[in-house]
């Protein structure tokens, strides 16, 4: 009697198991963007995903992706003074984005950068605590990306002002080392091998 | 030139707009209740409003607010700048006064937006506004009053 209920149960685990895994193939499958324009592999895709992600560590791409606070410099300490993300990701009354930062550009008298837009990552795009093949799955997943397909993820590298200020941004700010348009092309490689990312 | 509406009045000025508007209220305009600190958005001496909202006028080039209501301590009027100003008098916030011009401009951006802020709501919305003589307590305290006044 024992013994036929637990083999009962091994069964229920183990048809469970494999009825969930082969979702979470499916799932896992059906998360990779379609493929955008231009043909690769899917190790041409991991290979250019590893060349974005040198750039995605730039402290001026990840300062403003965090959970709560911006971080500031080169050296990414805490954005002095302290201001959090509040309702709209621009910050709380008193002590908004704008306070300080300009939407038309870097501030040549007081050095203060500013581009469109200026603001914090929305919450769904934080790369804080993420490893590089995180924040990949995280960028692939149109529900964390701001709902971006292939193409609208190219534009956002290829075009967005506030992304481009990270090739301009200002004195004493290192600005990110890779032409953008070399970033381009990579992103593309990336959609096209079928937006592989690393474990 | 360039088109600046400060305290409800339009002033025609020949500068360029990148020129941070610190500059020309206190050196063109001689408008000098808002203060020098920093100059680099650090210490919020500067803050005055642009639409209703604190800015630093230090780090605000002046062709961004073409067109905005520029607000500074002179041209204050209504019933929250009423009641902070009562408040600090009553509670004697100011020490040095250095700070001070801006610490109020911030308050009454903070509570025209929060009407009854709590101390996180203070700390957060006045964490850019430094204060060498260290009245923060006072200032606290005075930005509770008002908002009990105005309720
Ligand atoms: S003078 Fe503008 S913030 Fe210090
Ligand atoms: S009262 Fe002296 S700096 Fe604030």
């Amino acid at each position: 009697m024992r013994f036929a209920q637990i083999c009962l149960r091994q069964f229920a685990v183990i048809s469970l198991s494999v009825v969930f895994g082969t979702a979470l193939l499916f799932w896992q499958a059906s998360n990779n963007l379609s493929h955008g324009e231009g043909t690769a592999s899917a190790a041409d895709s991991l290979k250019a995903w590893d060349k974005i992600a040198t750039v995605l560590e730039n402290p001026r791409c990840l300062n403003c992706h965090q959970v709560n606070s911006p971080l500031q410099g080169d050296e990414r300490r805490l954005h002095v003074p302290l201001v959090v993300r509040g309702e709209d990701n621009l910050g709380v009354p008193g002590m908004r984005c704008t306070t300080c930062h300009s939407q038309t550009g870097n501030n040549p008298t007081s050095s203060v950068p500013g581009a469109p837009h200026w603001s914090l990552a929305p919450l769904e795009m934080n790369w804080q605590g993420l490893s590089p093949g995180d924040i990949c799955r995280q960028l692939r997943d149109p529900k964390k990306n701001g709902n971006r397909n292939a193409e609208k993820l190219v534009t956002h590298f290829a075009e967005d002002e506030l992304v481009g200020w990270g090739w301009t941004p200002g004195k004493g700010r290192m600005p990110v080392a890779m032409p953008r348009a070399e970033l381009t092309e990579h992103v593309k490689t990336w959609l096209a091998g079928g937006s592989e990312c690393p474990k | 030139m360039i088109t600046l509406n400060i305290n409800g009045q339009n002033h025609d000025l020949d500068v360029e707009p990148e020129m941070p508007l610190l500059w020309v209220l206190r050196d063109r305009l001689n408008m000098t209740g808002t203060k020098f600190g920093c100059g680099v958005a650090q210490c919020g001496a500067c803050t005055v409003h642009v639409d209703g909202e604190s800015r630093r006028s230090c780090s605000t080039m002046v062709g961004d607010v073409v067109g905005s209501e520029i607000t500074t301590i002179e041209g204050l009027d209504g019933k929250v700048a009423k009641a902070v100003q009562t408040a600090w008098q009553k509670l004697d916030v100011v020490q040095c006064g250095y700070c001070q011009s801006g610490q109020i401009m911030s308050a009454i951006a903070l509570l025209s937006m929060i009407e009854k802020p709590t101390d996180a709501d203070i700390d957060a919305g006045m964490e850019g506004n430094i204060c060498r003589c260290g009245t923060y307590q006072r200032i606290r305290a005075a930005i509770h009053e008002a908002a009990k006044s105005l309720a």
